[in-house]
């Protein structure tokens, strides 16, 4: 290979990178607190909740999961201003990586719950709790630490995914690499750079989200 | 875009000619030098009248200039423009579709009259023909609705502007933009224009021809010209030495801008008229 590395622009873009780093980081950890949050209440709602509400969950997790997510992005930033209702670019981001999260964690969650022995709700119930103490105590942090390392990948595969989010204009990590390779044409460095960043953020997400696990359920070593 | 595509591919072949066009300068240079055979004193107006046809070069790959209808017969402003002149000159016209590498070559060789197929000047083309005056704007802007006041690059301050991320107005925009303005820059010319339609900016800068292609489509939010960022208007080649010819040409188009020819066709092609100093 005869391909001269020159990094000399880095001196001049390397802010780009920092703030576009900073921007991925705060899209997955926003994207990821309430996408599992509203991934958990799906499960719940499917699995244990109201007969009603079943069928809304159901459409919006098959609708989420049967369609590209580059699609649902561009749906909320350049379609749903035709109905009058308008994000900014990192809203629109922000709210797309929760609903895919939310849809893809909720049938990650359910098949936690549902591998929940049916005695435990029984035990629940006869310790007198409420149904959603049950669900809380009994069924939920058992069903998490199960499925624990599945709902991570899950959580660094939207981050990856993050990535087509630069088509709406977020300067995120891949925004960073595009804008750079524009203005420098640079592109194997520019590219490189990018690629090594994500491998390192997705390496330490997997890692911070698998000792998150221990902390939260410290009794039985389930995520790993 | 499609549009942006061809834009770019036309500027990539226009390099390349240029590279080709300075070796056949040479080699026609030397050829004449070495044959010292009397210059022919032929007179391409004398020919035209006298064959009752003008050929002229046009694009078919360039919407709006020069693109296939649905009729499969060229249409454009490139077009309309050689229509204008036959008719002016009171001649038919041939229309010989070219591609923009090898429109210089086939003045050169003489297998057409003129070339009007959206070509901007530079020196090295300046070199080996001859230009008229410009006849089609050719620009890159910033383009926001009919409302929205802004006059030059201090008045974006404060204000959402979309571009494609790269392009001339991409590098431009970034100098002269004020510290408030704030430049979202897209992957492509559709996510520009998509940011502009769906109101996610409050401008966009672009070229003429990408303004116009929104136009086309009749979205209830119109593109117009703010201010020009960059210019490089097309003009019509001809071979050197051709003055008859020239002033023929250039007394249709100077005519044409006058009487509201030329405004019509820039209007029908380019939706909006001439812009000024043309």
């Amino acid at each position: 290979m005869n391909y001269q590395f020159d990094f000399a622009w880095l001196a001049t873009y390397w802010p780009v990178f920092v703030d576009g780093i900073a921007m991925t980081i705060r899209l997955i950890v926003v994207g990821g607190v309430v996408g599992i949050s509203l991934g958990t209440f799906c499960a719940w709602s499917r699995a244990l909740g109201p007969a009603w509400l079943k069928p809304a969950v159901v459409t919006y997790v098959e609708l989420i999961r049967n369609t590209p997510f580059m699609i649902q992005l561009f749906f909320i930033f350049f379609g749903l201003p035709a109905a009058g209702f308008r994000l900014t670019e990192v809203e629109a981001a922000t709210l797309a990586m929760v609903i895919n999260l939310g849809a893809y964690s909720a049938e990650i969650i359910r098949a936690g719950i549902e591998a929940t022995p049916k005695g435990q709700f029984e035990a629940g119930a006869s310790l007198a709790m409420s149904p959603i103490q049950t669900f809380r105590h009994v069924v939920l942090i058992p069903a998490l630490q199960k499925i624990w390392p599945a709902l991570a990948s899950q959580v660094v595969i939207v981050m990856l995914g993050s990535a087509v989010v630069s088509q709406i204009a977020v300067e995120d990590l891949t925004y960073a690499a595009n804008f750079v390779q524009s203005r420098t044409f640079r592109a194997f460095e520019a590219y490189f750079i990018s690629t090594a960043i994500y491998l390192g953020l997705a390496m330490l997400l997997r890692f911070a989200l698998l000792r998150l696990g221990h902390v939260l359920f410290p009794h039985k070593r389930a995520a790993r | 875009m499609t549009m942006r595509r061809r834009q770019c591919d036309h500027k990539f072949r226009d390099i390349q000619m240029i590279t080709k066009r300075s070796f056949l300068a040479a080699a026609l240079a030397t050829a004449a030098v070495l044959s010292s055979a009397p210059a022919v004193l032929a007179d391409a107006l004398e020919d035209i009248k006298s064959a009752g046809i003008l050929r002229v070069a046009v694009p078919q790959d360039f919407p709006p200039f020069g693109s296939v209808g649905t009729d499969m017969k060229p249409q454009g402003y490139d077009i309309d423009m050689a229509r204008l002149i036959a008719a002016k000159m009171n001649v038919d016209l041939a229309l010989v579709p070219v591609t923009s590498a090898n429109r210089i070559p086939f003045l050169q060789t003489g297998k057409v009259d003129l070339v009007i197929s959206s070509m901007g000047k530079n020196p090295e083309r300046d070199a080996v023909i001859d230009f008229s005056e410009p006849y089609a704007p050719f620009y890159n802007g910033v383009f926001g609705p009919e409302d929205v006041a802004i006059a030059d690059a201090a008045d974006l301050d404060g204000k959402i502007v979309g571009v494609t991320r790269g392009s001339i107005e991409d590098l431009e925009l970034t100098k002269i933009a004020p510290d408030g303005a704030t430049l979202k820059r897209y992957e492509d010319n559709n996510g520009t224009i998509s940011a502009f339609l769906s109101g996610q900016v409050d401008a966009i800068a672009t070229g003429n021809v990408v303004a116009a292609a929104i136009i086309a489509q009749n979205p209830p939010k119109k593109p117009a010209m703010k201010f020009l960022i960059k210019n490089s208007p097309c003009y019509i080649g001809m071979n050197e030495n051709e003055p008859a010819l020239m002033a023929a040409v250039n007394e249709i188009i100077a005519d044409a801008k006058a009487d509201g020819d030329l405004d019509a066709i820039s209007q029908e092609w380019l939706g909006m008229g001439l812009p000024e100093g043309l």
